[in-house]
């Protein structure tokens, strides 16, 4: 340990006995810019997102039979290499693509999958296996984990009002902040002030100790929070949509220097029964167009190289399309990868098997956890049965 | 033993907290020398009249005839599982004109709104608290999530009805409901093609706790269960000969030609189903933390009865060690349960009861949509930074548009909260559209009560001498009152 280290880290542990907890600024224990700081952000599609039309098989004559009337023409893909290539409204990310910023996982899933929405998001977020019931996620178990990188309550963020389960541990649970002002606000009614206040020590293992606590670090983060990203103005461009408006947040809060490691943003509206041409052409753009903006956005900054962003959806739909002009949910789906140090760029492995399927369905070739694990062993330095119950081999993307 | 160091008073409201959603000033001094026993009798009699709730009162499966909607249609096809619903459904689909889904949407969500909020009413205005509060029980426990609300609401008067019965007859008539046999597929289980995950759920999460049964036993009982179906054109239930397996099962090492009925048998047989039951029950009623012992005496009462459900209360509500201090004030209320809590105490109603869905979503319970076969985690999962802050802030715009009244020395910064807060009132009473009267709260209260009487009542948790002092430093009753349901000391029972 260097000796100015050395000095900051004494007296902060000295001074910190004499501070009142709930006066205790957590930012005075997160120095500047720790070494290797890495950021996750996690981009969930919900609704189950079409896999086949988001990276659109165009080398395989089975996609143009079982979709005659959603499939997108050879001559509109964007195309990727002889089989895959992008839904034409996703052309923001072709440059992102060439850069070597992104990544596609085909025919991602797990076994026995479950066609509920609710249950398979509740999978994803656990990390179970279709017949377990978790209650803790997990990002909320890698917190629990208590590693040096996650002792604060906002190494987690969420950019909305209610906090996913994926986020929730069982003894430390993220937070979520759609409006840091507002959050900032709403923790500074005076009441509460004085009830923190005068609560600050002697916090019981009890519930209400855990309530007492939870307030108080609600109260802290706010603080934090607020006043660290307001040192910042994000300066890319993005769309106007909502969607970007949160990555812009999540930006604002990288560049500011939050010692944030993990954000979670998502984007609805992928559930497309009928008139999916339209419906999901509309939300592809924005996604695309968000991300393609953030990516560069972090690229400016100098910040991208540290950025690990990871998309996924509950489930992918059905091979062959409905009488509507759209897909029943269906199973395994692609999951992408941003950042600006993947160790394996482009298409990761092959594209899924249009006529070798179960119950209509693809079968899945890659379980979601051995994306999970490659991040947390390679991303955030745990050991992935730590977090996951079982170990799971990883892959090589980073 | 249970020494007599805690005030008959505390017990009562503890009682009351837990076997219903809180007491109310009135009935505290009508029962404050009762024992409690006689309470307990008390709270069981008030129980014994109750209605169903008939708010959804037409089918959309029968409505919309004909053109019949998805999982009941899908589901009635011999040798589909639930997985390959969505292929039919999308056939089911065509056949339906824009207009009729459209239609047949509408009327859902009209009914999801109309059933939660009946039953958010019922509960905030009940007698039978305590029926209620174990109709809340058994809706977590035989969590369920289909899109017919006429369903939903079946098998919520199900669980109303026996919520005090017996715990096997209720399980029976769960188990053919139409809302059971589409959410946990056995509606597609026939002798062809089994499907499993209604006799997994039943042992799992219905009865008997993972690590008492093996795969074969969750095999051989989908067999039996086969059949379990009901009718295509009524809706009712109705066991179909034809597509059970009448083949001989081996469950539990006993070999027979069972059926469902025999499956429920031989698991409630098992000792292990009535100490799963009261495990739940004991979070459910008395601590996060179980205590092996506690458990132990309630799975007796429930196994030795049969598995009748009121001995089991009594037992809980009248044990020694319900009333032990380590047991009060110290398990966070559900949203609802906190929801309820407050309407009931303070005779809130709402001009606009659909506040109360929103409320509900915001805090991370929204009655009919459990988050999946699990139900709610319960506990310290109600709790997080977001979640907190919502539940704090919820009382004060519910009674008083969003303002806490503030009386120590402000800073500039809370000086201009104060004033935003202020300003933005009438968008909150526009929104929230809520009438309180704490004046009826306060005609029950003993005259003389002091301020920190009035805290101690409130707050289930002992209250600390910060809380007195807030409670002193208080200008009037209705400050007092929303500060105190404004604290973390007020989410806990």
């Amino acid at each position: 340990m260097k000796r100015r280290e050395f000095l900051k880290n004494t007296a902060l542990v000295s001074g910190a006995w004499m501070i009142p907890s709930f006066l205790k600024p957590f930012e005075a224990m997160a120095f500047d810019a720790l070494p290797g700081h890495k950021n996750l952000v996690i981009i969930q599609l919900s609704g189950g997102n079409d896999g086949l039309n988001t990276v659109v098989p165009y080398g395989m004559d089975a996609y143009y039979q079982k979709r005659k009337t959603i499939a997108i023409a050879p001559a509109a893909v964007i195309k990727l290499n002889e089989v895959q290539g992008l839904n034409p409204e996703m052309a923001a990310l072709r440059e992102i693509y060439d850069q070597g910023w992104m990544n596609v996982i085909n025919s991602v899933g797990y076994p026995n999958p479950d066609r509920s929405h609710f249950r398979s998001m509740d999978i994803w977020h656990t990390g179970s296996d279709a017949n377990q019931f978790l209650t803790t996620g997990w990002i909320g178990r890698y917190l629990d984990s208590n590693c040096q990188t996650c002792k604060f309550p906002y190494t987690a963020i969420e950019v909305d009002d209610t906090l996913s389960l994926a986020m929730k541990g069982l003894t430390k649970k993220g937070i979520a902040v759609s409006d840091y002002g507002q959050l900032y606000r709403n923790t500074r009614e005076p009441f509460f002030k004085d009830l923190v206040k005068e609560h600050g020590d002697n916090l019981t293992e009890d519930n209400m100790g855990y309530l007492y606590k939870t307030m108080i670090e609600t109260y802290s983060s706010a603080d934090y929070i607020q006043n660290t990203a307001k040192t910042y103005q994000a300066k890319g461009v993005y769309p106007q949509t909502g969607f970007a408006n949160q990555l812009k947040t999540v930006s604002q809060f990288i560049n500011a220097g939050l010692q944030t490691s993990i954000y979670y943003v998502s984007l609805g509206g992928f559930d497309t029964h009928s008139g999916q041409i339209a419906q999901q052409g509309r939300q592809l753009k924005t996604y695309a167009e968000g991300v393609a903006a953030f990516l560069k956005d972090l690229h400016q900054t100098g910040k991208l190289d540290e950025t690990l962003v990871l998309t996924f959806s509950e489930f992918g739909r059905r091979v062959e399309q409905n009488a509507s002009n759209g897909t029943d949910h269906g199973t395994a789906n692609n999951v992408f990868v941003y950042g600006g140090k993947l160790k394996k760029a482009g298409i990761y492995n092959d594209a899924p098997n249009l006529t070798d399927l179960e119950e209509n369905d693809l079968k899945f070739q890659v379980d979601f956890r051995q994306v999970y694990a490659t991040v947390l062993d390679k991303w955030l330095a745990v050991n992935n049965s730590d977090i996951l119950d079982k170990s799971f081999k990883g892959l090589d993307f980073i | 033993m249970m020494p007599d160091r805690v005030k008959n008073s505390v017990k009562l409201k503890h009682l009351y907290a837990r076997a219903g959603f809180g007491i109310t000033p009135a009935d505290l001094k009508n029962q404050e020398h009762w024992p409690v026993g006689k309470t307990v009798r008390s709270l069981f009699e008030s129980s014994e009249r109750f209605s169903p709730i008939t708010v959804v009162n037409e089918n959309t499966d029968l409505v919309y005839n004909g053109q019949p909607m998805m999982a009941a249609n899908v589901n009635m096809t011999g040798g589909m599982t639930g997985s390959s619903g969505g292929m039919m459904a999308s056939q089911a689909d065509a056949m339906r004109s824009e207009e009729t889904k459209r239609l047949i949407q509408e009327t859902r969500n009209r009914q999801e709104r109309d059933l939660n909020i009946a039953w958010m009413t019922l509960m905030s205005t009940t007698q039978a608290q305590l029926r209620e509060k174990m109709t809340l029980f058994w809706h977590n426990h035989f969590s369920c999530r289909v899109g017919n609300f006429m369903y939903m609401q079946d098998l919520n008067n199900i669980h109303r009805k026996h919520a005090l019965g017996n715990f096997k007859t209720m399980l029976t008539e769960v188990a053919q409901t139409p809302a059971m046999l589409q959410f946990l597929n056995n509606q597609s289980n026939n002798k062809v093609h089994p499907n499993e995950n209604f006799a997994r759920e039943l042992m799992e999460l219905f009865t008997i706790g993972r690590g008492n049964y093996t795969e074969q036993d969750v095999r051989e009982s989908a067999r039996a269960f086969t059949g379990w179906q009901y009718d295509g054109k009524t809706y009712q239930y109705s066991f179909r000969e034809k597509s059970h397996d009448d083949g001989t099962k081996t469950f539990f090492g006993k070999t027979g030609n069972w059926r469902g009925e025999d499956i429920i048998n031989m698991i409630l047989e098992r000792k292990e189903t009535a100490q799963f039951l009261s495990r739940k029950l004991y979070r459910y009623l008395v601590n996060d933390v179980p205590d092996e012992v506690h458990i132990r005496e309630m799975a007796d009462v429930l196994y030795r009865s049969g598995y009748e459900i009121k001995p089991w209360l009594e037992k809980v509500l009248t044990a020694g060690w319900f009333y032990e201090p380590q047991n009060i004030g110290n398990l966070v209320k559900s949203p609802v349960e906190f929801l309820v809590g407050l309407n009931r105490q303070f005779y809130i109603t709402y001009e606009n009861p659909g506040v109360l869905i929103q409320f509900q979503r915001t805090l991370g319970q929204v009655l009919f949509n459990p988050p999946n076969v699990a139900g709610w985690p319960g506990g310290r999962n109600w709790i997080d930074s977001s979640s907190l802050m919502h539940r704090l802030k919820m009382p004060s715009l519910i009674l008083n548009a969003g303002l806490i009244e503030f009386a120590g020395k402000a800073t500039p910064e809370e000086e201009a909260y104060i004033a935003a807060m202020r300003k933005q009132q009438d968008s909150v009473i526009k929104r929230v559209q809520a009438k309180a009267d704490i004046n009826k709260f306060i005609a029950g209260l003993p005259p003389k009560t002091s301020k920190e009487e009035i805290a101690g009542f409130m707050l289930e948790p002992p209250v600390n001498p910060s809380m007195l002092a807030e409670a002193a430093n208080s200008p009037d009753i209705k400050t007092l009152l929303i500060r105190l349901t404004s604290t973390p000391e007020y989410q806990l029972c």
